[in-house]
């Protein structure tokens, strides 16, 4: 789509899983090309592979055909390039906020000075540092996601691979994390794949807002958002805003062979 | 045979190890709401007055007529015991054996469990003799224990052994296998290789289990223990019992029961706040 050279580049990837006899097919010859800097988001009914998309990337699944690659060089497994936000937030329940955010430190072999600083950094960043030597188990949801982030960021990665990441927070947290996350991004632009059901979020958040079918997994639509409109309440209220809410609402909820939204929530997961 | 009936209530080990205690969760539950205080000791003042109660009623059916000592009559026992010696050799010697049987067994379960846990091909090997030998009480090796390995401390000590390495392997192989899928994807993608996801994802995150088995292995290892001894012993707890019975010694009999509860609550009570230390990260039901 553009001259410069993809970011994140996934060609006719096909990815099928036996299910008892059968087979699901949760991605069917899926391509699309992610820029460097872009924030990208994917919306869909559940089953649409979404989520396996995402894991390819990763480097947690591998596809069953066609291939994910990243910086041009294809993705064999997990790699310190690509940080990865899971909607469970999956923070190590036995380690406190700090330890939990160095744990990629460590992994990497950062020095244990530096490794504290960096921490450090980045706990401020998200606003946990009064609660840097708390464990996760007293924080509330929105405060375990910003730690998972503050964990992300910590190694550097210049991706940024988030599925469903604020789907389990109230409206109002949902908000705050997801303006935090833009000011950041719009700091440092990092290349952002952000997996989402709620069609709000995809298009509050995109550049580009790739809209995913099910049954194969397939990209539908994508819809290109303005990335110059800045990103505050005044566009969250705007007509432009709600216009584009239209689009990529009808593009979710009324699918060829699907008659209502209801019918998104049935779809296998 | 309540040696026995311990053994089958075993496969509690399996369940998640949070709801264990019932007593255990409302105390943490409580000391984490500092504006109740007294809820804390409301407990504690009714398993009192229960003990209490207890005794008085065994003084009462002691006197009413049934063939019990009273509580006065086991306490001089008790102290009799105590100043000639006796019951601290017999207390020495029933722990020595516990206490290396219980160790060597959860030693060796809690790598097994790992193996089994981690690795599909351990697990195929192992798993047919363990759930055989979990089916067969470790009293009845016995028998087999005493002529192969003689009457001296090795066949005791081996079945328990058997009986801790039991109870805590299965928990251990458990708690591997229950290990959040997504805690080792969070750890992989942060850079993390098997052996560092092993230690730092896999050992913690199934620590729970491990001391969960590791109880209820002591348990049924003290309940072995006390078996093992009733039959072939020169001295311990079990051996001082079987002696009493020939002679019709109902005090000595009621010492050696209640050391043998105490002992065993004590110990039990260590594990408990060792599992309290060790996995206060949980988060309880």
């Amino acid at each position: 789509m553009t001259s410069k050279p993809a970011k994140i580049s996934v060609q006719g990837v096909t990815k099928t899983f036996a299910l008892g006899r059968d087979t699901f097919t949760a991605l069917d010859d899926v391509s699309l090309d992610i820029a460097d800097h872009e924030f990208v988001t994917v919306v869909g009914p559940s089953g649409c592979g979404k989520s396996t998309l995402m894991n390819i990337l990763a480097g947690l699944e591998t596809p069953t055909a066609g291939r994910a690659l990243v910086d041009g060089a294809p993705v064999l497994g997990p790699g310190p390039e690509r940080g990865v936000i899971f909607q469970q937030y999956a923070l190590f329940p036995w380690l406190t906020v700090r330890q939990n955010v160095e744990f990629g430190l460590r992994t990497t072999g950062v020095p244990k000075a530096e490794r504290r600083s960096r921490a450090e950094h980045f706990i401020e960043l998200v606003g946990l540092e009064r609660f840097a030597d708390a464990l996760p188990k007293t924080l509330s949801g929105g405060m375990r996601q910003r730690c998972a982030i503050a964990r992300a960021y910590a190694v550097d990665p210049s991706i940024l691979l988030m599925d469903e990441p604020f789907g389990a927070l109230d409206a109002l947290t949902r908000v705050k994390l997801q303006e935090q996350l833009l000011r950041t991004w719009s700091q440092d632009k990092r290349t952002v794949l952000f997996i989402t059901h709620d069609v709000d979020e995809a298009v509050f958040l995109a550049n580009r807002v790739i809209v995913m079918a099910a049954r194969p997994g397939r990209v539908y639509d994508v819809i290109e958002v303005d990335p110059a409109i800045e990103r505050n309440e005044a566009f969250r209220l705007s007509p432009e805003f709600a216009a584009l809410r239209n689009r990529v609402w009808h593009s979710v909820y009324h699918q060829e062979g699907r008659t209502a939204p209801a019918a998104a929530g049935s779809a296998t997961s | 045979m309540s040696v026995l009936e311990k053994r089958g209530a075993e496969p509690s080990g399996q369940t998640p190890p949070a709801p264990d205690d019932a007593g255990t969760t409302n105390a943490t539950k409580t000391a984490a709401e500092p504006s109740r205080p007294g809820r804390r000791g409301l407990p504690l003042i009714l398993n009192a007055v229960s003990v209490v109660l207890g005794i008085a009623l065994w003084w009462a059916a002691a006197a009413a007529g049934f063939k019990l000592p009273t509580p006065p009559e086991v306490v001089s026992r008790a102290g009799t015991l105590i100043a000639d010696g006796t019951l601290g050799e017999d207390v020495l010697a029933s722990l020595t054996r516990v206490l290396i049987g219980f160790g060597l067994g959860t030693a060796v379960a809690v790598p097994v469990g790992f193996l089994m846990g981690w690795y599909g091909i351990a697990r195929g090997l192992m798993e047919p003799w363990i759930q055989f030998f979990r089916t067969v009480p470790p009293l009845a090796i016995i028998p087999l224990a005493v002529v192969v390995m003689g009457i001296d401390e090795t066949p005791k000590i081996f079945v328990i052994f058997l009986a801790a390495f039991l109870a805590c392997v299965i928990s251990t192989f458990q708690g591997v296998v229950n290990v959040d899928r997504t805690l080792i994807n969070a750890a992989r993608v942060l850079g993390a290789r098997d052996a560092v996801i092993f230690a730092r994802v896999v050992v913690p995150a199934s620590t729970p289990f491990i001391l969960v088995g590791m109880r209820v292995g002591l348990g049924s290892a003290w309940a072995t223990l006390v078996a093992a001894e009733l039959i072939a012993a020169q001295e311990g707890l079990g051996y001082r019992m079987q002696n009493a019975q020939l002679y019709y010694d109902l005090p000595t009999i009621f010492v050696g029961l209640i050391s043998i509860g105490i002992l065993g609550l004590l110990m039990d009570r260590i594990l408990l706040l060792a599992e309290r230390k060790l996995t206060g990260w949980q988060e309880r039901r």
